[in-house]
Order: C-alpha cells, then sequence, then structure tokens
C-alpha cells in the first residue's frame, strides 16, 4: 500500500488541496491502487501547493503544484509510484528550501499527519515533557534561560525571566495562556504549527504548567482561523484520552487542564493584557503595566502568556537541553526564528533557521525575489507595527539587536514583500488608518492620534504646505510611541516614519509609481478552484 | 424565531457555559452562531440570566466584530486589505467586488444575498489576496477567481441550507 500526503492546511487548501485529495482518492480507487492518504501540515513552500508527497523507498518524492484536473495524467505517469513527471520535484528533504533550514520548532510539521498519536511519538514527540517532569520546576526555568530563548510574539523577552517570575509569585491559581491571536499580517506560522502540529502545544504547555505550577491554560485563537480552532479542540481531546493532560498527566501526578478560547476579530487582542481581559469575556481593553500579568493576569492570577512559537520551541529546548539550543543563532538572539515570506513574493512560506541570516538571502535568495518579477522595493518586516526597509539595506542580518539598531524591528519574522509599484505613502496612511480602526481606545495618543495622522498624512499628499505637516506628522509620531499605553499606538509610527525617512518622494509627490501592464495575481496557476467537491476532514482520520 | 424561543435558546446556553470563568464571550459566540446575530432583546436577555448590566452585555458586543447586530446574508464573503494582501492587489479584487455587488465593504447585497466583509489577515499571506466564504479560505483570488468562488458558495449554500457564521 502507498502512502500519499496531500496537506490540509488551510493555505494549502486555499488554492484547491481538499479537491486534489478527493480527485487522488477517485483515481486510485478507479485503477485499483491501494492508497493510505494522510492529511499532513504543510511544508511550508506555498509557492509548491497543493503539495503532493508520495512515500517511496527513496523518501518522499514531491509533486507540486498540483490541480485536481491534473491528478488523472499524474497518476497514469505513475505518480503512485514516484515516477518522473514535469510536476515531479524529486526528493523533497533534498529541495534547497528543506535542506537549507534548521526546523526546531517546525520539526513535525509538513511531515505527520497532525492528530496521530503514533507520528507523534515516533518523532519526537513527549520527549520534552517527559524530560522536564524528571525535573524540578525550577530546574526547568534554569534550561529555559540557559537555551536564550526570547518572546517569538515580537517583543522578544526573555522567556526564562518570565516564567520564574511566575514560579516565584506565590498563588493558590495559575494559569498557562498561549497567545495564538496571531493577526499580523504576514505570518502564518502559528497557524501553521496549530494545523500541522498541534500536539507540540499541548506537550509545550504542560511543560510551562510544570515549571511554574500553573493547573489551568486557554489558547486564545483568532476566529480568521477556524481550521486552526478545530485541529487544536480535536488534538486536546485526544491528548485527554491519551493522558496528556488531565489529573495526572504521564502518571507524574501534574494537574493541567486546556481548552480553547476563540477570538473575535479585534486585532487588538494579540496585545497580552487586552487578550487577558478577552478571555476573562470583556471588552479587549489594555491594561496598563505594571503590574506585569506574570504577577497579576488572568482573573488577577499569575499568569505566564506565551506565543504559539515560543512555547512550540520549549520541548526541543527540554529534550535536547538548554546548551544545544543557545549553539544557534548570533549575540543576544539565540536558537532559530521562523521566518515568513509574504506579500509580493515568489517562493513564499516558512523558513526556520537560526538568527543571522540577511534579509536578503531570505528575500531573494530563498524567497526569488518579487511574484511579479519587478524589482523589490522595501519588506516590512514584523508585521503591520514593523519598518519598511528598503531593499538598500537588505544586508540587515536577522538579530533582535541589529535591527533595532536600524531603526527596524525584527519582530515576529514575517516578512512583507513589495515591488516598485507600491506607493509607500498609501502604505504610511493604511498603517494610521489600521490603527484608528483597530485601536482599543483606551488612551488618547493611539485613539485619536491614529485618526490625525491619517489627516495629516492626506494633507501632505495632496501638497498642503508639506513641509509643516511632515513636521506635525513626526510630532505626532513622537506623541504616540511615547505617551501609548501599548504597543499598537506605540509602534504604529514605525511604518510612517520607516517610509517616510527612505521613500520620502512618494509623500510628496516626486516619485512616479512604477506602473505595471500586467495583474500580478493572474500569473499562477496553481489553484483549481472550488469544484463543489467538499472533501470531509474524515480524510485526517483514515 | 420567537421571542419565547429565543429567551429558550439563551437561557440553554448560559446554562451550558456557565460554569466557565468569564463565559459573556463564549456565550455570545454560541448565539451569534446560532441566531446569525446579536440584537438588543438578546442583550437583554443574556444581561438577564447573567445578572450583568444591559451596557456590560452591548459593550462587549460593540467591541467585537464578528458579533453582527442584524442579519447576515446566506454568502459571508470577507476579502483580507491587510499589507501582504496589498502588495499582490487586495485593493483591485475589493473594488471589483463593491462594484460587482453595488455595495461598500461592510454592507449585505439589497437581495440579502452576500454580506461583504474586510478583514485584516487571514494566515493565507503568501497565496494572498486571500479571501474568506463562509469559514473556508481561498488564496490567490483574482477578478475571475472571485466569480467561481461565489458561485460555487452560493451552490452550496442552497444545497445545504446551513446556518451562516463560522463554523464551531
Amino acid at each position: 500500500m502507498t502512502t500519499i500526503y496531500v496537506p490540509r492546511d488551510s493555505s494549502a487548501t486555499s488554492v484547491g488541496a481538499d479537491e486534489v485529495a478527493a480527485a487522488i482518492r477517485g483515481a486510485a480507487r478507479e485503477s485499483g491502487h491501494d492508497i493510505r492518504l494522510v492529511r499532513n501540515g504543510s511544508r511550508g513552500m506555498f509557492w509548491l501547493e497543493p503539495l503532493v508527497e508520495v512515500a517511496t523507498d527513496r523518501g518522499r518524492v514531491g509533486y507540486g503544484p498540483v490541480t485536481a484536473d491534473a491528478v488523472p495524467a499524474l497518476i497514469e505517469a505513475g505518480m503512485l509510484d514516484g515516477a518522473d513527471h514535469e510536476l515531479c520535484l524529486g526528493l523533497v528533504e533534498e529541495l534547497p528550501w528543506m535542506r537549507d533550514q534548521q526546523r526546531l520548532c517546525f520539526a513535525r510539521v509538513g511531515l505527520t499527519d497532525p492528530l496521530s498519536v503514533d507520528d507523534y511519538v515516533a518523532n519526537g514527540g513527549l520527549a520534552g515533557l517527559r524530560a522536564a517532569l524528571d525535573l524540578a520546576p525550577a530546574e526547568v526555568i534554569t534550561e529555559l534561560s540557559d537555551s536564550g530563548l526570547r518572546g517569538r510574539g515580537g517583543a522578544g523577552f526573555p522567556s526564562g525571566i518570565k516564567w520564574k517570575t511566575v514560579l516565584d509569585t506565590e498563588s493558590d491559581l495559575k494559569f498557562v495562556c498561549c497567545n495564538a491571536d496571531e493577526g499580523d499580517s504576514g505570518t502564518f506560522a502559528d497557524r501553521m504549527l496549530m494545523e500541522g502540529d498541534p500536539f507540540c502545544l499541548i506537550e509545550s504547555m504542560a511543560i510551562a504548567a510544570h515549571a511554574v505550577g500553573a493547573t489551568e491554560g486557554y489558547i486564545y485563537i483568532r476566529s480568521e482561523y477556524p481550521d486552526a480552532v478545530n485541529t487544536m479542540r480535536a488534538a486536546i481531546d485526544i491528548a485527554y484520552a491519551q493522558g496528556w493532560l488531565g489529573s495526572d498527566i504521564l502518571d507524574s501526578g501534574l494537574r493541567f487542564d486546556l481548552s480553547v478560547r476563540v477570538g473575535a476579530g479585534a486585532y487588538i487582542c494579540g496585545e497580552e493584557t487586552s487578550m487577558l481581559e478577552s478571555l476573562e469575556g470583556k471588552r479587549g481593553m489594555v491594561r496598563p503595566k505594571p503590574p506585569i500579568p506574570a504577577i497579576n493576569g488572568l482573573f488577577g492570577k499569575p499568569t505566564v502568556v506565551n506565543n504559539v512559537l515560543t512555547l512550540a520551541s520549549v520541548p526541543t529546548i527540554l529534550a535536547n537541553g538548554g546548551g544545544a539550543y543557545a549553539e544557534h543563532g548570533m549575540e543576544r538572539s539565540r536558537g532559530t526564528q521562523v521566518f515568513q515570506l509574504a506579500g509580493n513574493i515568489k517562493h513564499g512560506g516558512v523558513f526556520e533557521t537560526a538568527f543571522g541570516i540577511t534579509l536578503g538571502e531570505l528575500v531573494n535568495g530563498y524567497g526569488g525575489g518579487t511574484l511579479s518579477g519587478r524589482p523589490v522595493r522595501a519588506a516590512q518586516v514584523g508585521g503591520p507595527l514593523g519598518s519598511y526597509v528598503p531593499a538598500a539595506q537588505f544586508d540587515l542580518p536577522t538579530d533582535y539587536e541589529a535591527f533595532a539598531a536600524a531603526e527596524a524591528m525584527l519582530g515576529h519574522g514575517g516578512v512583507v514583500v513589495f515591488d516598485d509599484t507600491v506607493d509607500m505613502a498609501a502604505m504610511a496612511r493604511f498603517a494610521m488608518e489600521f490603527c484608528a480602526e483597530e485601536s482599543c481606545g483606551k488612551c488618547t495618543p493611539c485613539r485619536v492620534g491614529a485618526v490625525r495622522g491619517v489627516e495629516v498624512i492626506d494633507r501632505i499628499t495632496s501638497g498642503e504646505e508639506p513641509e509643516t505637516n511632515i513636521g506635525v506628522l513626526n510630532d505626532l509620531c513622537e506623541v504616540m510611541t511615547e505617551g501609548s499605553l501599548c504597543a499598537m499606538g506605540g509602534l504604529t509610527p514605525n511604518p510612517v516614519r520607516s517610509a517616510l525617512q527612505h521613500f520620502a518622494d512618494d509623500f510628496t509627490g516626486g516619485h512616479a509609481p512604477a506602473t505595471t501592464g500586467d495583474d500580478p495575481t493572474t500569473t499562477s496557476g496553481n489553484g483549481s478552484g472550488p469544484s463543489g467537491v467538499l472533501a470531509g476532514d474524515e480524510e485526517s482520520k483514515a | 424565531m420567537s421571542r419565547v424561543d429565543v429567551a429558550e435558546l439563551v437561557r440553554s446556553v448560559v446554562e451550558n457555559r456557565r460554569h466557565e470563568r468569564g463565559p459573556l464571550l463564549v456565550i455570545l459566540h454560541d448565539l451569534n452562531d446560532q441566531l446569525g446575530y446579536i440584537d438588543s432583546t438578546v442583550v437583554e436577555l443574556v444581561a438577564g440570566e447573567l445578572n450583568v448590566s444591559r451596557a456590560d452585555v452591548h459593550g462587549v458586543v460593540t467591541f467585537y466584530t464578528d458579533f453582527r447586530t442584524e442579519p447576515a446574508a446566506g454568502v459571508s464573503l470577507k476579502l483580507c486589505r491587510a499589507e501582504a494582501c496589498k502588495a499582490v492587489g487586495a485593493e483591485r479584487v475589493v473594488e471589483h467586488a463593491q462594484q460587482v455587488f453595488g455595495v461598500r465593504v461592510g454592507e449585505t447585497t439589497p437581495d440579502g444575498s452576500v454580506t461583504l466583509d474586510q478583514v485584516f489577515c487571514l494566515g493565507n499571506c503568501a497565496l494572498g489576496p486571500a479571501a474568506q466564504v463562509n469559514g473556508k479560505t481561498h488564496g490567490r483570488v483574482d477578478e475571475n477567481r472571485l466569480v467561481e468562488i461565489l458561485a460555487s458558495a452560493e451552490t452550496t449554500e442552497r444545497a445545504s441550507a446551513t446556518s451562516p457564521g463560522e463554523p464551531s
């Protein structure tokens, strides 16, 4: 029996993976092939999705991008035996994109059936939790501190210090909360991990519970990710049945209960204190800090709040030791970062590697430049609140401090690429518009400043006293940076100021945006379109 | 649904969730999924069941964009307008959709068939422009593909007549 992999990741299904899976099932049945179809996570090479993999004696042979219409011909050509074809990519593990990565956090994503307990354990799952349970809580935190792990959500705060604070705070009740409100454009690694390796997140939260003495946990997932919500919930049910959650985890006596909470379409709830308010069933209004959540968090109790990828890095640290993790990376950025290449990029997806790789190697090297084939003009790194980095600065190494020194932000490693048709004044205006739309409204610099920001940018671009108004805009940015309660208002000036600094001509009409005759969005032919055949989720359980 | 039926539904949803910590958001999700929207009648009923003020419930309902205060159409079309999708032409798709349906984002077509919404990021940033139709994400959406997707969604909608809203 041949094992065939067709991803269930929602990016893969967004371009027809369900239809491809249904077509393969049908064609195999008709041609009398006995196959086992596994709906794996995505390998993260989205330009190749839907990527079909066939298990052979040599390894997993890839085909992509496959459309449902192409399936009969592929099977005719011998795809089920790993035969050659124009869509055949060879062994997936040997593709440069895969071969050159150091996948610690994403070790299993794309490789396994996300909801298979056997796959999970056979591929290193639970090793971290078992190692942690053999250690005292303080020893777990020592490993974490030794690893140098910093928060992957964007702020880069040392995780060991956060966990130690929770451990050292006396309380009858403590929480572990996973921030899976991945609202930033250009980021999708949290979603991929939850859809592709949900047990990893469960394991890591159980480790956190043991380390800090927490008994309850929540994963706060944004409602825009229905597939991640469903996968996480299914995985939690399985984990309870396996004894990986509940009152006596792995017979160690550890008690930890975990559930998923779904957001309701508010970007600000990705800010940790706003997320806590939302988890409490309230409006997602930001809380002033201090007190910090580690001391006074969910329902006023000591709470670990970590991003998905921060937590998902923990099992490997415990399994192999903090020192082994710290061997990767540069300066104070240790370990690996899951970079996400997005926007106008030829080869978009996730690329996990040690900190230090340059932005240029990522965008122009692995990313292959723009999708439109036009020159790269800028990349926004670190989400909507990150700076625009001009192509001239692409030699920047991906290191928290190096980016900070260049007045940019590495953040969560999301990189959105723009070609030379982009109007940077419009992007700066959008940053303010977005802030106005998504501000929680608690503090004035953010709530009012963002609205004024849109107005003043409009005045500049319409040629109304541009010099004076640029001065006003800079003043406004300073007020927002210094006076806002949280990163929403505090960092919105990043994209605005960087656009103004590097692309001033766009604001004052000196730059004529390059125009493009052809539509970049029509150049991709990898979407088969929904055929009306709705492949059910049952496939994953086959 | 009559007022009595709605009251009964609210009671049972609240009863189901009462034991959870800080259950208001969870309750509103359940009701939004089952009713399609949360109007002032429901707000009053929820407030009564939880023994909190109507203002408290109203404040939460209006803070989050997922909670509708009026019925949505059978087909919910959400177009991503965040940076990564803008970089590959999302605004053109939005413009096209507004023209085709004759409504602005946030509005429902006069025949009540399609609600057009904007969304900031669907996590499909390497395959933009992205759209979500009744909870299913689509990538590399251009003007032509948008029409295909909607035609398929309307067929599915008619065939199954499922309730709108996110899958729970």
